[in-house]
């Protein structure tokens, strides 16, 4: 049994469609990320999924019940929402009791609820401030004491962490994760951010103008990306892509490529076969800043290694890694150096490109390849 | 060199500020002036004023004038004072004040936390309110309190100055709103408040700006209100109001100017009193929109 089950979900806001046709089947117990830019439609999905509007066309069931004409309070749901949006007027206590005093709990209970929420996000001392005398992070956390506090069969996360500063961002994300994990609440989860999206979710749906685009657990979604789109959506820097004709190479195919007049191959790994029918047309070849790097010796004879020398552009260091610009053909590529072995703007890099993980897409569909 | 632009713009601004301090004092002298006639002369005895100048200080210091008008200055043919007024206006400008606002704050509640179809449209003709002169209300007025039984009755100035007041606060509470953020609201649906509990709860704990500037607004315009009340009542129970200017108008030979001016501030008494005390919630009211909870 699902926890969440949204069919052929459709929104449309003044004659402009917002969400078209949404499908998805969230696990009792799964942490789901909704990732997408902005106004693709993944905030109007968690409003209809929390009641707070209402779908044009298909279903929501939460647990075993259709509950697309239930108001949100009685979804058995709790939101954080992306301000926090504490009752400025009450205090922390009061703030979590709300909900409580609303469902009509007894106020031993509530009072019992309170310690242990207070207890498991350690806001025992903050009790009785009001929501202005908290910062950024304290008012977070009371935020999500009070969606515990309501022990909900569904938690509905809004962008809770988009209003931190960085470091406290980082520090909340892996709060909510141990919580998740302590609680084994569903939990679906709504970001921009697509580094959020990979570190939290069980699974990520990626959306783009009103549809899922690709559904599938942070690995799948960065190793084989669905199309164009997902690939250069999830990770950062983005991941690279030349468009290249299809060649057949002695063992296998690859992609065909000019570096100053000089016509070089890329082995393409990805094509079980199906590649036959690409020879001669042009494909969209993927590889991520990470799958470019400085030589490996051990891994030089393989069949997916190239190696290319390629002035170097630009160079920016981020600490573990050195990210380096350069370009084949006018098309700029970023590579994931080892700081001890770059080399200044002008002169020339040896960049090993290890194509094992690397990713055809149709320039057409834009849809992977294989 | 950071020093000397500093003393030379402190140099350039100071000419300036006197000349400001300056034009204020005498805009000060200018609003207090009337004021200040008003009380000394209120408290001169009649031949002194007669006699001196107008603002000249009194000699002796009276309160004869102030009795006179609170309890035995006749107003037509009854001369019993203002007091009787006094209690008339406030047993309708209470009233009538706190059932303007609080339906102007629970229109502007609706206005922006449960948006229907056509509520900017309902929004837009409700402020046409805020143009209507009294004046043209005044027959239909007259025809619907009848129809209603309230003529010439406390109830009936109290629903007079509700309606009349109706734009005003609903436009008051209105603009208020719409600067609450929305997703507190959507927390306490999701939280499974209804519409009354919060309202009660969440939205009026945070009205507490606009609700004084909405009193403050309201008491004044009622308070003040001359033309409802000497058209929709009569005899005792006009409001004071009405009662002043029959006091000043009625005379018997000698034109007592110090019981007319204890009379007038009796009758402004009130909305000062309530400046006083409310005023600097007014002025953080009216700037409310900057400022968040």
């Amino acid at each position: 049994m699902g926890a969440l089950s949204i069919r052929n979900v459709r929104k449309s806001y003044g004659g402009v469609e917002v969400l078209k046709g949404i499908d998805l089947d969230i696990e009792d117990g799964e942490f789901m990320i909704l990732v997408g830019s902005s106004g693709c439609g993944k905030s109007t999905l968690l409003a209809l999924i929390a009641g707070l509007d209402s779908l044009d066309a298909g279903e929501i069931r939460i647990g075993n019940r259709v509950v697309n004409d239930l108001p949100p309070k009685d979804r058995d749901i709790a939101m954080v929402f992306q301000a926090y949006s504490l009752y400025p007027s009450m205090t922390v206590r009061q703030n979590i009791s709300f909900g409580m005093e609303m469902r009509n709990v007894p106020k031993d209970d509530r009072a019992k609820t309170i310690d242990r929420v207070a207890q498991i996000l350690r806001i025992g001392p903050l009790l009785d401030r009001r929501p202005s005398q908290l910062s950024g992070g304290q008012r977070q956390r009371v935020a999500m004491g009070r969606a515990i506090a309501r022990d909900p069969a569904l938690f509905l996360f809004d962008e809770p962490l988009s209003n931190l500063d960085a470091k406290l961002r980082i520090e909340m994300r892996t709060e909510i994760k141990r919580l998740h994990q302590r609680l084994g609440t569903t939990i679906v989860y709504v970001t921009h951010d697509q580094i959020e999206a990979m570190t939290l979710g069980d699974r990520i749906a990626v959306m783009q103008a009103g549809a899922i685009q690709q559904i599938g657990t942070p690995q799948e979604i960065y190793d084989r990306p669905a199309n164009l789109f997902v690939a250069g959506f999830m990770g950062s820097p983005p991941m690279n892509f030349l468009h290249a004709p299809v060649v057949a190479l002695g063992c296998g195919f690859g992609v065909a490529l000019e570096l100053k007049g000089h016509k070089i191959t890329l082995p393409a790994v990805n094509g079980h076969g199906e590649l036959k029918d690409w020879v001669g047309k042009e494909v969209v070849l993927g590889i991520r800043p990470e799958q470019i790097t400085q030589k490996v010796d051990s891994l030089l004879g393989a069949s997916y290694i190239r190696t290319l020398t390629l002035p170097v552009e630009v160079v920016e260091p981020t600490g573990p890694d050195t990210l380096v610009h350069v370009s084949i053909d006018a098309i700029g590529l970023t590579c994931r150096v080892h700081p001890s072995f770059t080399k200044p703007p002008g002169e020339g890099i040896e960049l090993m490109f290890d194509l094992s993980k690397a990713v055809l897409f149709d320039p057409k569909t834009e849809a992977r390849i294989g | 060199m950071i020093d000397g632009v500093g003393i030379r713009a402190l140099g350039a601004l100071k000419p300036a500020r006197i000349a400001i301090y300056l034009l204020l004092g005498v805009a000060c002298l200018y609003f207090l002036l009337p004021l200040f006639v008003m009380i000394i002369t209120s408290v001169k005895p009649l031949d002194e004023i007669r006699a001196g100048n107008l603002i000249s200080l009194p000699r002796t210091i009276t309160f004869d004038a102030w009795h006179k008008a609170w309890a035995s200055a006749c107003t037509g043919v009854r001369c019993e004072g203002l007091h009787g007024y006094f209690w008339n206006s406030v047993s309708f400008v209470v009233p009538a004040v706190v059932i303007s606002t609080l339906i102007g704050a629970i229109n502007g509640y609706v206005l922006t936390m449960w948006r229907f179809k056509g509520a900017d449209v309902l929004f837009m003709l409700l402020m046409f309110g805020c143009f209507i002169p009294f004046q043209a209300v005044l027959l239909p007025m007259a025809r619907t309190l009848g129809a209603l039984g309230l003529a010439n009755s406390i109830a009936g100035l109290v629903f007079v100055h509700v309606v009349y007041g109706l734009a005003f606060t609903t436009l008051f509470f209105r603009n208020y709103y719409v600067t609450l953020p929305d997703a507190v609201i959507k927390a306490a649906k999701v939280d499974g408040a209804g519409f009354s509990a919060i309202f009660r709860r969440i939205v009026l704990p945070l009205s507490g700006p606009i609700i004084v500037v909405t009193v403050i607004w309201q008491f004044t315009q009622i308070w003040n209100d001359f033309l409802f009340g000497v058209v929709f009542s009569s005899g005792e129970r006009q409001p004071i109001t009405a009662a002043l200017n029959n006091l000043v108008n009625t005379s018997t030979g000698v034109k007592e100017y110090n019981v007319d001016m204890a009379a007038a501030i009796i009758a402004a008494l009130p909305t000062l009193f309530v400046y006083v005390v409310a005023g600097r919630y007014f002025l953080r009211g009216l700037t409310s929109g900057a400022v968040k909870g």
